[in-house]
């Protein structure tokens, strides 16, 4: 079963977003999805100071049998890059919401309500 | 041998010299003479092999890998038919192999004919006007072709058209070229029949002055033959579009279809495919393209041409552009045009029927086992979707492995991506029944271990010269020379 | 009955039985009839082993095998003979792309080893397993720039790039949506001043040739610094041979080296087919296109290679891929590995060297003839350019008289060019061979 935490959003395309304060959060990619894509090999992230813009593609996980992009489930401007993920991607898939990818500064914390809360997301992945 | 392990490197020995050059004729001449600014500061890292090590290195690796000549290669959509030897005998002749490609014209007639009449032949096979065979392979004629079609339109002033179409069976070349050529992929699924869905098509062109074509592959990834073809053709015409055949599956059409016929404007064909040249190991092959009489100025420079009994090199001015540096894997054609005279007319036609024929014996024999998506014929390849049984945890991947510990090198699996645990079978013209009996006997065997001995399949290839490989470990150690590998070890020992 | 074709009637009989049909046209029988085609190909018809025989030795005589003293991208070096020996083994020459590793070790052995000798010969960090050819790889080239640069969209080509090679990054660059600008050539090499001019916000890329269309070495001191101060990325396209002695892109401050491989051991077999490598640095090794073999193990922990990196190409990324290509010039990756195993370093630095006193003792001779005049002045290592006061069709016409093929009129290449004509000189032309073509050149007028 895969797991899912309580407090944090989730996006369509499996990725949680946990809040932190002052309009800052963290972002990373679900159980469910950590364990589709398969031992993760990579993961192609942009850098500190770039834009985010909710549903367009910012970068992608790379496992040896897919590559899955990601899309940005908030806009905002990247303020920290989970530098761990470059020497052990493995993390994605032994911790999936530990392992975070990037830390972000919202432009419009409204955005958040149109992700899912852990119950629709849980609706969502088991159809 | 099997159990031979050396990297060509571990086999250096200072001094020792493989090779055979003659004297120094001018000393007067020097290196020193060069300002050293231009000279590199390190010898680079190459062997020092005497001749014998050298070849017992290569034919000690060769033995771990599997040829058409050690047994069965049912891939899909690769055609891995006989790759014969009189291909090889001519592509060896001096006079082919000597010539350089900048040679004047009255020079190379010979080689010059060859170019000209197998483009000749393709044509009348393909039921299209002309070819050109720079482009070295199907992935770069998808290329060249795509780019045949944007300019086409962008000399008619239709600088909007950049949409092509792609059923989502389309090889992964497919969209990615369509990228390249700097244009956008619009994917239209398939239907149940697993063909393209015609209504989807419609709707998909509907209202749209954007169209530039559509890419289709014929029978399709599937195996199937597209039956609505004209009706696909037809809606993409009056959209403004142009037809693009991916020529993969060609074999199965040879004697009874042309994809001219069809409504196809531009094709490319697998030389290395249908046309019995090798794989080489994954190269080099050949994918020359092929178009309507509207659409050849645009084929790439340089042209070979023909007046009277005289052929000729031209530069033309509507061209594309260069594809290449010269005339495409040239030798590759060679052997493509051997094939083809050693075939003729009488035989040529035959190779669809044969193929066909033998990929439906194959799937009536295996559908008790293996899961059939599709119902009805198949032409000259089949697709199953894993076995029947869905009790096991058996993976497409785990009954390729076992079919390597049987002496046959496995099918194409996972591809098309619309059966997640597809295998595709083509077991070609030149394999006869007794062969194809022994595959199903196995692929029958290899189903019941499935369900028995499921740890068969699991721990399968054990009689390879390896078994099964990390790539993860190799995705993410990194390690792709010799350096890298020495670099590793030193970290590893510390 | 057809020695390619097992099927005899027996066979075809007990065949359609199992499918409960009649005849094999049956299988056919949901095609739409108005695709059907009915005639017979309008081609020859087939002719047996012998009557084949006598057919391409007609051809190959019509084919005249000239001593050559040109190159231009296509060079005339010795080919060990062991070379044909390895490459002809079935088991390298009709096995399949290596996607089943557990029976394609030897062909992923050789593409690591192939891989190591372009790394060690580039200098750069890692190659990949072989593109179609020198051009095609300096396009793709191109394109990662423009990928690694991101929002970048021009290149910069300098003029002493080989017309021919210009010509295919143009029409790569140009259906793609990219844009590109010429660096002036200056007394024959890249000229360091207009490149810094013409280096803006745009610019993803510098493309050099190094030796260069002219033959000349050329010198790149400041080249880089200044092209990474402008977060452009700069790509050395070289003939592959020459860097067994020439300073490599590596040593130039290149981040990505591209070129041809014929010279290692391809015969020149009418342009193709040959190989282009494509060698970066590990930062960019995601961007890079084609095939990569790397290092590992299988699990009883014995050394193994496997096609790596997959994630990255066409099969999976499909329109999110670098680029579309698929397959790479595997067997010619053979030709090199076997080459540079059998030659090594001392063999590749004598190859050049002797390359070296040939070119410089031809140069020399003519120049002395008085017909001919050197318009650059500049280092050169098998290869270069003169401008003559003969007729480049006299020239022509009288070295094919005697079978040989030199001098080439660079006019064909574009008329900036007229004025020159191209002599090549490998280790294989003997002080004969050159003697007698300063002879017949001496005698013209």
């Amino acid at each position: 079963m895969s797991k899912i935490l309580e407090g944090l959003y989730y996006s369509n395309d499996h990725e949680w977003v946990k809040v932190l304060e002052d309009d800052v959060v963290l972002i990373g990619i679900t159980d469910f999805a950590q364990s589709e894509l398969g031992d993760v090999v990579f993961v192609d992230l942009p850098e500190e100071g770039d834009e985010l813009v909710q549903g367009e593609e910012f970068g992608a996980v790379e496992s040896v049998k897919a590559a899955s992009d990601l899309l940005a489930p908030v806009s905002g401007e990247i303020i920290e890059v989970n530098e761990d993920l470059v020497g052990e991607p493995e993390k994605v898939n032994q911790e999936p919401y530990e392992a975070w990818f990037l830390k972000v500064k919202l432009n419009d914390p409204k955005e958040l309500d149109k992700l899912l809360d852990h119950k629709a997301y849980k609706e969502e992945i088991s159809e | 041998m099997i159990q031979y392990n050396k990297l060509i490197f571990e086999l250096s020995k200072e001094e020792r010299v493989g090779y055979s050059l003659p004297e120094s004729r001018f000393n007067e001449y020097s290196f020193d003479d060069l300002n050293k600014q231009f000279l590199r500061s390190e010898e680079p890292n190459l062997p020092e092999v005497y001749e014998l090590d050298v070849l017992r290195h290569f034919t000690n690796i060769s033995n771990k890998n599997f040829g058409i000549e050690n047994g069965f290669y049912p891939l899909g959509s690769c055609t891995m038919k006989y790759n014969p030897k009189i291909n090889e005998e001519i592509a060896s002749l001096r006079g082919f192999r000597r010539i350089h490609p900048l040679q004047p014209a009255s020079t190379v007639q010979g080689a010059l004919k060859v170019y000209y009449e197998l483009q000749r032949i393709l044509s009348e096979v393909s039921g299209l006007h002309e070819f050109t065979l720079n482009s070295y392979a199907g992935a770069h004629g998808e290329l060249v072709g795509l780019m045949i079609i944007k300019e086409y339109h962008q000399s008619r002033q239709d600088f909007k058209r950049n949409k092509i179409i792609i059923p989502d069976s389309a090889h992964g070349t497919n969209p990615a070229s369509v990228v390249v050529c700097g244009m956008e992929v619009i994917e239209i699924d398939s239907n149940k029949r697993g063909r393209v869905d015609l209504q989807s098509l419609k709707e998909a062109v509907e209202g749209r002055d954007d169209i530039a074509g559509m890419m289709l592959t014929n029978p399709n990834t599937l195996g199937i033959f597209e039956d609505d073809i004209c009706e696909i053709t037809k809606v993409i015409h009056e959209a403004g579009g142009l037809m693009y055949y991916d020529g993969a599956n060609l074999n199965a059409l040879l004697g009874k279809v042309r994809p001219g016929d069809m409504g196809f404007d531009v094709m490319h064909i697998n030389l290395h495919k249908t046309f019995s040249t090798p794989h080489g190991g994954g190269g080099p092959g050949s994918g020359p393209v092929g178009v309507t009489k509207e659409l050849e100025p645009f084929l790439p420079n340089p042209r070979i041409k023909k007046l009277d009994d005289h052929y000729y090199i031209e530069e033309n001015g509507d061209a594309i552009g260069r594809i290449s540096s010269y005339y495409g894997n040239y030798m590759v054609s060679l052997r493509a045009y051997v094939y083809l005279l050693t075939l003729g007319k009488e035989n040529l036609k035959l190779v669809g029927p044969y193929a066909t024929l033998n990929a439906n014996y194959v799937k009536n024999a295996l559908k008790t086992a293996y899961q059939l998506p599709i119902d009805g014929n198949c032409m000259h390849e089949v697709v199953f979707n894993g076995l029947i049984n869905k009790d096991t945890n058996i993976k497409t991947l785990d009954i390729a492995k076992r079919l390597l510990d049987y002496g046959m090198h496995a099918p194409t699996i996972y591809f098309p991506l619309l059966f997640p645990q597809a295998i595709m079978i083509e077991p070609t013209e030149t394999e006869s029944l007794q062969t194809l009996d022994e595959f199903i006997n196995i692929m029958h065997k290899i189903a019941i271990e499935a369900k028995e001995n499921p740890d068969k399949l699991k721990d399968a290839p054990t009689r390879t010269p390896i078994r099964r490989t990390d790539e993860v470990f190799a995705a993410k150690e990194m390690i792709f020379s010799y350096k890298d590998y020495l670099a590793y070890i030193e970290e590893r020992d510390q | 009955m057809f020695k390619y074709f097992p099927h005899t009637k027996a066979d075809i009989e007990k065949m359609l039985k199992s499918l409960n049909i009649n005849s094999i046209d049956e299988l056919f029988n949901e095609l739409p009839e108005s695709v059907i085609y009915n005639s017979d190909y309008d081609i020859p018809s087939f002719m047996s082993e012998s009557e084949l025989r006598n057919y391409f030795d007609e051809l190959n005589n019509q084919n005249k095998e000239l001593t050559l003293f040109s190159g231009l991208g296509a060079y005339d070096h010795y080919q060990p003979a062991i070379i044909d020996a390895i490459v002809s083994r079935q088991e390298f020459m009709t096995s399949y792309t290596p996607y089943q590793p557990e029976i394609s070790q030897g062909t992923l052995q050789y593409i690591f080893e192939y891989q190591s000798m372009i790394q060690t010969l580039t200098g750069m960090d890692v190659s990949n397993a072989s593109m179609y050819d020198g051009s095609t790889s300096t396009a793709e080239a191109c394109f990662m720039a423009a990928s690694i640069s991101r929002k970048r969209s021009k290149l910069l080509i300098s003029r002493t790039v080989n017309p021919n090679t210009i010509k295919v990054i143009e029409t790569y660059l140009k259906y793609k949506g990219l844009e590109w600008d010429f660096i002036d050539s200056k007394d024959g090499l890249t000229d360091f001043e207009d490149m810094k001019n013409k280096l803006d916000q745009d610019i993803a890329g510098v493309v050099v040739q190094n030796p260069n269309f002219f033959g000349l070495i050329e010198n790149y001191d400041g080249f880089s610094e200044t092209i990474k101060e402008n977060k452009s990325l700069f790509i050395m396209n070289a003939d592959i041979s020459t860097l067994g002695i020439l300073k490599t892109p590596f040593e130039q401050g290149a981040d990505i080296a591209c070129g041809e491989c014929q010279s290692l051991g391809m015969p020149v077999a009418y342009g193709g087919p040959f190989l282009g490598y494509l060698a970066t640095n590990k930062k960019y090794v995601r961007k890079m296109p084609g095939r990569i073999c790397g290092y590992t193990h299988d699990l009883e922990g014995k050394r193994a290679f496997v096609l790596t990196l997959q994630a990255r190409e066409q099969h999976i990324r499909r329109s999110k891929a670098n680029s579309n290509i698929c397959s790479n010039q595997s067997l010619m990756a053979l030709f090199v590995t076997i080459y540079l195993s059998t030659l090594g370093k001392k063999g590749l630095k004598k190859v050049n060297e002797l390359s070296y006193q040939g070119s410089h003792y031809l140069y020399d001779r003519l120049i002395k003839t008085g017909k001919f005049k050197d318009p650059f002045k500049q280092s050169f290592l098998k290869e270069f350019v003169l401008e003559t006061t003969l007729s480049h069709d006299l020239i022509q016409e009288a070295l094919l008289k005697n079978n040989i093929f030199g001098g080439y009129s660079l006019q064909s290449f574009g008329e900036e060019y007229d004025n020159l004509v191209n002599f090549a000189v490998t280790e294989k032309r003997t002080k004969a061979e050159i003697d007698r073509l300063i002879e017949i050149l001496e005698g013209l007028s």
